[in-house]
C-alpha cells in the first residue's frame, strides 16, 4: 500500500541528497552560510505546501502569509509559555495554523476564481491589522514578540533552572543555532516534500486535480467536491504554520509584517516561478527567489557605484541611479520583472524549462515525465 | 416480462427562463432497462430536461423522482451517487489528465463514495481499478490511446472517453446528450452496438438524439419534444406515423 514507484523513490532520495549536500554545492554560489540556507528549507516547505492547493486544486490563495504569521506567533508563544524545546513549538504551530486554514478555507471556499482569491486576501489582510491593533496583547503589536528571561516556560522550569544569558529555542537542549538550525529545517523540509510527494500520487490528489481540470465533471461524476478543496487548504495552512514556526526556531520574534500581502504573495510568485502542480517545481522556485533577494537587497549605490565605473562620466551616474531602483529596497520590482518574463514566455514555470530541454535532447525517447504529466508533448499554459 | 417498473419519473415539470417557457408541463415515464428517446428540433428543450434530471437546474415547478427517491433539490454528486450518469452535448472531460486517469476516476467515486481522504494510499496500488478502467477503454475501442492527454482527443474520441467514464460507474440510468454528434459513419455504428450491448444488461437509457439511424436502432420508446412541449410519444413505430410529428420534426429535418 505505501509502494512507490521507482521513479518516486529516485527522485525523492535525489531531493535529499540534493537538500542534505546543500551546505557543499552552495559554496561556489555564495550562499552556503546557515541563515541563508536556513530560509531555503523554510520557504521551500511554504511553497510545496501552497502548491498542494494551488498546484493540485488550481485555488489561488492570496492569504498564505496569515498561516504562516500564525505558526511564528503560536511557536514562539510555545517558547514563552511552556518550554524553549522546539518540538511542541512545531507541533502547537502545526495545529493552530490547520485550525486558522479550517474556519478561513471554510469560509473563502464557497466562492471559487478570483472571488476566493480575494476573500483568502481580505481574510489576511484583517489578521494582519488584527496583529497591529486589537491583538497587541498576543502579537506585541509593531516590536514583534520575542523571548525574553522573563518569560515563565513552566515545563522547563519543572526540570530545572533556566539557562543562564539570553533564551534561544533548542532540540534536546541543544541550540538550534548555525548548521544544527540547517539541518533541523531540513529535515523537515524532506518529511515536508515526502508527504507532497504521497498526496500529489495518492487517489485523493488525482482528485484534487481533477477538481483543477473540471470541477463541474467531478461534480457530476459523484464527488462532493468541497471538502476535498478544504482538505487541501488545510493542509496547505499546515504547511505555512510549520514554516512559520521554523522561522521562529531560527530567528524568535515574530513580527506582523510575516502576515502581509507582500508575504502572500511571494510564496505565489515561487510556485508559479518554479512550476506550479509539479514538486521540485515550487522548492526551486523558492530557492531561486530567496537566493536572488539575499544578493539583490545587499547591493547599495556604492557597489553600484563600483559596478558602473567603466562608463563615461554622466553616463555612469545614469546607470547608478536606473539600476538603484532594481535593488535594495527595490529588489520587488525586479522581481516583478522575471516573473512576467516567465509567466509570458514560459507559463509552466523553471520546470517547463527543464521539460522542454530535456525533450530537445531525448526525442526519440518518449518516456513520460515523472510528474505524472500524461501528455508527449509539453503543455500549454493551464 | 412481469409489469413494467417505472424507474424515472418526470412528473409535471416546468422550467421558465425568463420569459421563455423552455420545458412546459413534462411528464415522462421511462422503464426499467428500456432506451428511451427524446427527439426534437433544436431549441426544444432537450438538454434542459436532462439539466433538470440531473440537478444542474431546479424546475420552477414539478419533481423528478428516480426510483423511489425525489431528486429535486438534490445535488448533482449525490444525484450521481444514486446511480445516475450523464454524457453531455459538449464533452465535459478531464483534458489535462490522461485518458487512463479520465476513466479511473470515476471508477473510484462508485468504489470510495463523494469524498475519501485516502490521501497517503499510492495511486499505483489501485490494481484493480486500473485493470478495469482499461477494460473499459478496451470496450469503447480506446485502450490505445490510454496515455494520452485528453484534451488532444479528436471530438468523436472524447465522446466515446466520456462514455466510457459513465460506464465504468455502471450507472442504473444513464443519460446521452447526442452521443454520437461529431462522430464518424463507422464510430457512430461502433457507439450504437456498444449502447445495445450495455442494453441487454438491463441499464436503463435517456438518449437525445438529431440522427434518426441511431434513434431508430436503439429506442424502445420516443418523445418527441417541441417548443419545451412533449408533442407524441410511443414506440418507434408509432412516432413515426404520427402525423403531428412529421410535421414539426422529421418531415422538416429529413
Ligand atoms: N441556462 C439557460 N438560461 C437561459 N436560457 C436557456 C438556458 N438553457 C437553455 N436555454 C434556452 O432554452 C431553450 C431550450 O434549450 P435546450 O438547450 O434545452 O435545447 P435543445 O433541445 O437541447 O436544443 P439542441 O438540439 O440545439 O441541443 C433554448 O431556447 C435555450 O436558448
Ligand atoms: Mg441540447
Amino acid at each position: 500500500m505505501l509502494a512507490m514507484s521507482r521513479n518516486d523513490i529516485l527522485l525523492f532520495l535525489g531531493f535529499t541528497i540534493a537538500v542534505l549536500a546543500m551546505p557543499i554545492w552552495l559554496q561556489p554560489f555564495g550562499a552556503a552560510y546557515p541563515d541563508l540556507l536556513q530560509r531555503f528549507m523554510i520557504f521551500g516547505i511554504f511553497a510545496v505546501g501552497f502548491n498542494i492547493l494551488f498546484g493540485l486544486t488550481g485555488y489561488l490563495s492570496f492569504g498564505h502569509a496569515a498561516f504562516f504569521g500564525v505558526g511564528s506567533y503560536t511557536a514562539v508563544w510555545s517558547f514563552k509559555l511552556l518550554s524553549l524545546d522546539a518540538i511542541p513549538a512545531m507541533l502547537f504551530a502545526i495545529a493552530v495554523s490547520g485550525v486558522f486554514a479550517l474556519v478561513i478555507g471554510y469560509l473563502s471556499l464557497r466562492r471559487s476564481g478570483i472571488y476566493f482569491s480575494i476573500l483568502t486576501l481580505a481574510f489576511a489582510q484583517m489578521s494582519y491589522n488584527l496583529a497591529y491593533s486589537v491583538l497587541t496583547p498576543i502579537t506585541n503589536g509593531e516590536t514583534g514578540l520575542q523571548l525574553t528571561l522573563a518569560d515563565p516556560r513552566h515545563v522547563d522550569r519543572m526540570f530545572g533552572e533556566a539557562m543562564p544569558g539570553q533564551p534561544v529555542p533548542t532540540l534536546l537542549g541543544q541550540s538550534l543555532g548555525g548548521f544544527a538550525g540547517f539541518y533541523f529545517c531540513a529535515g523537515f523540509l524532506i518529511i515536508a516534500f515526502f508527504i507532497a510527494q504521497r498526496i500529489t500520487n495518492s487517489p485523493f490528489g488525482m482528485m484534487l486535480k481533477g477538481i483543477k481540470s473540471n470541477q463541474t465533471r467531478m461534480n457530476y461524476t459523484g464527488f462532493n467536491t468541497k471538502p476535498y478543496t478544504l482538505a487541501a487548504f488545510v493542509i496547505s495552512g499546515m504547511y505555512a504554520g510549520l514554516a512559520g514556526a521554523l522561522l521562529a526556531v531560527t530567528d524568535p520574534l515574530a513580527g506582523a509584517e510575516r502576515m502581509q500581502w507582500t508575504a502572500s504573495g511571494e510564496v505565489v510568485l515561487m510556485t508559479i516561478l518554479g512550476g506550479a502542480g509539479t514538486l521540485v517545481g515550487p522548492v526551486i522556485g523558492a530557492w531561486l527567489i530567496k537566493y536572488f533577494e539575499n544578493i539583490f537587497s545587499a547591493i547599495n549605490e556604492t557597489i553600484l557605484a563600483r559596478f558602473w565605473d567603466f562608463l563615461p562620466d554622466g553616463l555612469d551616474h545614469a546607470a547608478v541611479v536606473v539600476s538603484s531602483k532594481f535593488v535594495g529596497e527595490g529588489w520587488f520590482l525586479t522581481l516583478g520583472l522575471v516573473f512576467v518574463l516567465i509567466v509570458v514566455f514560459l507559463p509552466g514555470g523553471i520546470m517547463e524549462g527543464v521539460r522542454r530541454i530535456a525533450h530537445l535532447f531525448n526525442r526519440p525517447d518518449k518516456s513520460s515525465p515523472s510528474q505524472g504529466k500524461a501528455a508527449p508533448q509539453p503543455q500549454p499554459a493551464e | 416480462m412481469s409489469t413494467p417498473n417505472v424507474v424515472l419519473h418526470v412528473a409535471d415539470v416546468h422550467k421558465r427562463f425568463g420569459g421563455l417557457h423552455a420545458l412546459a408541463d413534462i411528464d415522462l415515464q421511462v422503464e426499467e432497462g428500456q432506451t428511451h428517446a427524446i427527439i426534437g428540433p433544436n431549441g426544444a428543450g432537450k438538454s434542459t430536461l436532462l439539466n433538470v434530471i440531473i440537478g444542474k437546474l431546479a424546475p420552477t415547478s414539478g419533481q423528478v423522482v428516480f426510483d423511489g427517491a425525489v431528486l429535486t433539490g438534490r445535488k448533482p454528486y449525490q444525484i450521481n451517487q444514486l446511480g445516475i450518469a450523464r454524457v453531455f452535448q459538449t464533452p465535459e472531460i478531464f483534458a489535462d489528465l490522461s485518458v487512463l486517469h479520465n476513466v479511473m476516476i470515476p471508477a473510484l467515486a462508485k468504489r470510495d463514495g463523494a469524498f475519501k481522504l485516502n490521501m497517503l494510499r499510492s495511486l499505483d496500488s489501485e490494481v484493480s481499478i486500473r485493470q478495469e478502467a482499461e477494460h473499459m477503454l478496451e470496450d469503447v475501442g480506446m485502450l490505445s490511446s490510454q496515455d494520452m492527454h485528453a484534451g488532444s482527443l479528436s471530438r468523436g474520441d472524447k465522446r466515446r472517453m466520456e462514455l466510457a467514464m459513465c460506464l465504468i460507474q455502471h450507472p442504473r440510468l444513464l443519460l446521452l446528450d447526442e452521443p454520437t454528434a461529431g462522430m464518424s459513419r463507422h464510430d457512430t455504428n461502433t457507439t450504437i452496438e456498444l449502447l445495445k450491448k450495455i442494453k441487454s444488461r438491463g441499464m436503463t437509457k435517456v438518449i437525445i438524439e438529431h440522427d434518426m439511424h441511431v434513434v431508430f436502432s436503439l429506442a424502445d420508446k420516443i418523445s418527441v419534444l417541441a417548443q419545451g412541449r412533449i408533442i407524441a410519444d410511443g414506440t418507434p413505430d408509432q412516432v413515426r406515423g404520427n402525423p403531428k410529428v412529421q410535421e414539426a420534426y422529421l418531415g422538416g429535418t429529413h
